[in-house]
C-alpha cells in the first residue's frame, strides 16, 4: 500500500469522526424511543394502536385518505381525555402498497411497538398478507375497507368495518341490469390483485343470475404498459357496459384508451376507484370517465347528524377539504376499536399490553352492534364482517359523488 | 379476426418503442462490449424529464399548470421531445463519465464530483436525522465528500488503464440501475407515487391510428437519423472503427473515450424520446420502476436481433412488440391468458437463441455497431 500520507490521515479522521457521531446519536435515539414504551403500565402511558397503510406507491391515496380518518378519530378521543386517562398513540407504518412490506410492517408494530391492536389496510392483498401474523399473535386487526372475503376468513382476530365483495358484485350486477338495462357486459380485471379477482367473479355470477350475458373477459396486470390490445377485442364484442373492478391508477388509463378506441359503453367499477385523483388520471373533468359508475361504501350524506359532525370536524382539521369514503372508513375502524377498548374495561394491574386484555378487546369488537359510524351503522356478523348498505356513484365533471342508487344488504 | 390490422398496428407501435430502447443497448455493446443495464432507467428518467419540460413550457398540461400556454402546442410537443432527449443524453454522458470511465482509465474528477456528492448527501442526511446542528451536518457532508474524492484520487492514480474487467463493468451497470431507481423513489426527487401526463397531447385529440402512426413515424425518423450518423458522418466512422477494434482505432489517432461518451449520449437520447412517446401519447402511468420491465424487454429485443447490430435491434424490437400484442389479443381464444404476454416474449428469445445463438442478424453482420 502506497497511500498518500496526508489523505490517509484525512480518511482515518473522517471514519473515526463519523463512527463517533453514529454511536453517540444511536444511543440518544434508543433512549428517546424506549422512554414512553417502557412505562407501559404506568397510570398515564399512552395506548399504542398500530396502523399500516400505503402512504406512497401505486395506491398512495388509499393510505393517505384512510390515515386522515384514523388520525381524526384519535385526535377526537384524546381531546376528550383519552380512555381512562390514557391517550391513544397511533403508530403508522408505510407499506408502500406491497404485500411483503405490509407483513413486515405488521411484524414491527406487534413485536417492537407492542401495539394493542392493528388498523389496516385498504387493498385486500395487503390485508391478506398481514392478517395471519396478527391472528397468530392474538392481536385484533380491523381492516377499514378491504372487501375480499378471504381477509376475515384468516381467523377470529381479524375484522372489517365494510361490506364484502359478494355483496358489492351483486349490487353492481343489479344496478347495471336494473337501472342501466344492460343485457351484455365485458369484464377487464387485474389478475394479480385479490380484490379485482374476487370482485369480477362475484359480479359475473350475479350478472348471469340477473339474466345478463358476459360476452368477453380479459385480464391485465398492474403495471402493464398498454391496454389497447385487449380493449380492441372488447370493442369488437360491443358490450352494453364494461366492468373494470381495478384500482384508480389503471382505471384512468383504461378509460382514456377505451374512449380513444371508440368504446362508448359506460365503465362500471368498485370501491377501488375511490380516489381524489381518479378524475385527473382519466384526463380531467369531462374526460374519459364522464358518466361512468362505481359502487362505494358511502357518499357521506350530510343529512345524518353523525356524518355531519364527522365532515365538519374533518374540514376544520384539514383546511376545508372534504373527506372521501375511505377517510370515513378509517374513522369508523378507529372508532369501533376505541369503543371496544373502552368496553373491555380497565385491564388488571393497569397493563394494556397483555394477551388477556387483547382477548377482551377482541370479544368487545366482535360484539359491536349498531355503532353509529360516519359511513353508516356498523354491526359485525359471525364472520366478523360489517353488514352495511352500498351506494352507486356517478362521475360528473369534477365530482364523483353523485348518488344514483342505494342498496341495502 | 376483423380487428387484425388494428392489433398489428398496436404491435408495431409497441415494437418501435422496444426498438428505440434496444438501439441504446446494442450501440453501447458494440463499442464497449458492455451491457448497460442502467439503460432502462434512463428511459424512465426520460418520462420524468418530459413531464418536467412540459410543465416548464406550459404546454401539454393546461388543467394543472397555472402558466399560460406560451407556445403553440404542436411546437411545444416537439420541444418537450427534444428537451427530454437532451436531458437523457446528458444523463447518459454523466453515467459514462462517473461510473464506467473510471473503470477503464485513471479519470477521477467526474466520479469524485458525482459519487462524492451522493456520499456527502447521505452523510448529511444521517447527520440531520441524528439531530445535529445544520452547520455541523453540512460540515460532515463536505468532509465525507472530500474523503471520497481523496480516496478516488489516490486509488485511481495507481490504476493501469485499459485493464478493467468486463464483469466489474457489468456489475457497475447493475449498480447504476439500482441507484437511479432508488434515487428516483426519494420523495424529494420523483417519489414512488405514480404520475401521468394528465391531459391529452397538445396535438388535439388523436384517433388511435393517427397516434400509433405518429409514434411509429417518430421512431422511424429517429432510427434513420441514427443510421445517418453512424454511416455517413466522421463520428459515425469513428464509432464503427472503435467497435471493430478499439485498440487499433486508438493507435490510428481516434480518441476512443470521446467516441464512447458520444455513443452513450446518443443511445440515452433515443431512450428519452421513447419515454416521452410512450407516456405522453399513450396515457400510461409511470413510476421510478417503470424502466425495469421495458429495459429488460428491450435488452431481450437487442439479443434477439443480434446484440451489437443496429438493424438487428430494430427487428428484434418489432418481433417482441408484435408477439406480445398478438398474445394479448388472440391468446385468450386458444386458452393462453393475456397475462402470459411477458412469458411468451421471453420464450421466443429462448427459442430463437436455440437455433441462432448469435441472434437473428448477428452472424451476417460484417461490422459490429
Amino acid at each position: 500500500m502506497r497511500l498518500n500520507c496526508a489523505s490517509t490521515r484525512l480518511l482515518c479522521g473522517l471514519f473515526s469522526a463519523s463512527a463517533f457521531a453514529l454511536t453517540f446519536t444511536g444511543c440518544a435515539n434508543k433512549a428517546a424511543e424506549t422512554g414512553p414504551a417502557a412505562g407501559g403500565n404506568s397510570a398515564s402511558a399512552p395506548i399504542i394502536v398500530g396502523e399500516f397503510a400505503s402512504m406512497t406507491g401505486a395506491q398512495a391515496t388509499f393510505g393517505s385518505s384512510t390515515d386522515k380518518g384514523v388520525q381524526l378519530a384519535a385526535a377526537e378521543i384524546n381531546k376528550a381525555g383519552g380512555i381512562d386517562g390514557h391517550k391513544i398513540a397511533i403508530h403508522l407504518e408505510n407499506d408502500e402498497g406491497q404485500p411483503d412490506a405490509a407483513a413486515t410492517a405488521v411484524k414491527k408494530l406487534i413485536t417492537e411497538d407492542k401495539a394493542i391492536a392493528i388498523l389496516g389496510e385498504v387493498a385486500s392483498k395487503n390485508s391478506i398478507a398481514a392478517a395471519p401474523f396478527c391472528n397468530s399473535n392474538r392481536v385484533p386487526m380491523i381492516s377499514p375497507s378491504s372487501t375480499n372475503p378471504k381477509v376475515t376468513q384468516t381467523g377470529p382476530y381479524i375484522f372489517r368495518v365494510c361490506f364484502i365483495d359478494p355483496f358489492q358484485g351483486t349490487v353492481a350486477a343489479k344496478f347495471v341490469t336494473g337501472t342501466l338495462k344492460a343485457k351484455t357486459a365485458a369484464v377487464l380485471y387485474d389478475k394479480t390483485s385479490d380484490y379485482s379477482n374476487g370482485l369480477q367473479d362475484f359480479f359475473q355470477k350475479a350478472f348471469v343470475a340477473q339474466g345478463g350475458k358476459i360476452v368477453l373477459v380479459r385480464t391485465y396486470q398492474a403495471g402493464d404498459p398498454d391496454f389497447r390490445s385487449s380493449l380492441t377485442t372488447i370493442k369488437a364484442a360491443n358490450p352494453d357496459i364494461l366492468y373494470v373492478p381495478g384500482y384508480y391508477n389503471e382505471v384512468g388509463t383504461i378509460a382514456r384508451q377505451a374512449r380513444q378506441l371508440g368504446i362508448k359503453a359506460p365503465l362500471v367499477g368498485g370501491d377501488g376507484w375511490e380516489s381524489p385523483i381518479l378524475i385527473e388520471g382519466a384526463g380531467g373533468p369531462g374526460g374519459a370517465l364522464e358518466g361512468s359508475y362505481f359502487t362505494d361504501h358511502s357518499a357521506l350524506d350530510e343529512k345524518d347528524p353523525v356524518v355531519k359532525k364527522f365532515v365538519e370536524s374533518y374540514k376544520a382539521a384539514n383546511s376545508g377539504q372534504s373527506p372521501d369514503a375511505l377517510t370515513g372508513q378509517g374513522y369508523d375502524a378507529a372508532g369501533v376499536l376505541f369503543a371496544a377498548i373502552k368496553a373491555a374495561g380497565k385491564p388488571e394491574g393497569g397493563d394494556y399490553n397483555t394477551d388477556a386484555f387483547r382477548a377482551k378487546v377482541r370479544d368487545a369488537i366482535a360484539a359491536t352492534k349498531g355503532y353509529a359510524g360516519a359511513t353508516g351503522d356498523i354491526t359485525l356478523d359471525a364472520d366478523r364482517n360489517a353488514k352495511k348498505s352500498a351506494v352507486v356513484l356517478q362521475i360528473k365533471g369534477n365530482n364523483y359523488k353523485n348518488v344514483i342508487a342505494t342498496f341495502q344488504p | 379476426m376483423h380487428d387484425f390490422p388494428q392489433q398489428i398496428l398496436i404491435g408495431l407501435q409497441l415494437g418501435s418503442i422496444y426498438a428505440l430502447i434496444a438501439l441504446g443497448y446494442t450501440m453501447v455493446y458494440g463499442v464497449l462490449k458492455l451491457i448497460n443495464f442502467a439503460h432502462g432507467d434512463v428511459y424512465m428518467v426520460g418520462a420524468y424529464a418530459g413531464i418536467g419540460a412540459a410543465w416548464l413550457l406550459g404546454t401539454w398540461l393546461p388543467t394543472v399548470v397555472h402558466l399560460p400556454s406560451l407556445i403553440p402546442s404542436p411546437l411545444g410537443a416537439v420541444l418537450v421531445l427534444l428537451a427530454s432527449m437532451m436531458i437523457c443524453g446528458l444523463l447518459g454522458l454523466l453515467i459514462e463519465q462517473a461510473a464506467y470511465r473510471p473503470l477503464r482509465t485513471r479519470a477521477w474528477i467526474a466520479p469524485a464530483v458525482f459519487l462524492g456528492a451522493a456520499v456527502g448527501y447521505v452523510a448529511y442526511g444521517i447527520a440531520t436525522n441524528a439531530n445535529r446542528t445544520p452547520v455541523s451536518a453540512v460540515i460532515i457532508g463536505v468532509v465525507a465528500w472530500a474523503g471520497l474524492a481523496a480516496l478516488l484520487y489516490t486509488t485511481q492514480r495507481r490504476r493501469s488503464p485499459g485493464t478493467g474487467s468486463r464483469l466489474t463493468a457489468l456489475i457497475t451497470a447493475i449498480g447504476v440501475s439500482l441507484f437511479l431507481e432508488n434515487f428516483g423513489v426519494l420523495p424529494q426527487i420523483f417519489s414512488s407515487d405514480p404520475r401521468f401526463f394528465p391531459n391529452d397531447p397538445p396535438i388535439a385529440r388523436l384517433s388511435p391510428n393517427v397516434e400509433t402512426g405518429l409514434i411509429f413515424t417518430v421512431s422511424v425518423v429517429l432510427m434513420i437519423a441514427l443510421t445517418y450518423i453512424v454511416t455517413r458522418t466522421r463520428i459515425g466512422k469513428a464509432i464503427r472503427a472503435v467497435s471493430f477494434d478499439a485498440d487499433a482505432a486508438a493507435l490510428m489517432g481516434i480518441n476512443t473515450d470521446r467516441v464512447i461518451a458520444f455513443t452513450f449520449a446518443l443511445g440515452a437520447a433515443l431512450a428519452g424520446a421513447a419515454g416521452v412517446l410512450v407516456f405522453g401519447l399513450q396515457h400510461t402511468k409511470f413510476d421510478p420502476y417503470v424502466g425495469v420491465l421495458y429495459g429488460l424487454k428491450a435488452f431481450v429485443a437487442a439479443v434477439l436481433g443480434g446484440i451489437g447490430n443496429i438493424p438487428g435491434a430494430v427487428l428484434g424490437g418489432l418481433i417482441m412488440g408484435l408477439a406480445e400484442t398478438l398474445v394479448v389479443a388472440y391468446g385468450p381464444n386458444v386458452g393462453i391468458d393475456s397475462t402470459y404476454r411477458d412469458a411468451v416474449a421471453f420464450f421466443l428469445l429462448i427459442l430463437i437463441l436455440l437455433f441462432r445463438p448469435a441472434g437473428l442478424l448477428g452472424k451476417f453482420a460484417p461490422e459490429k455497431v
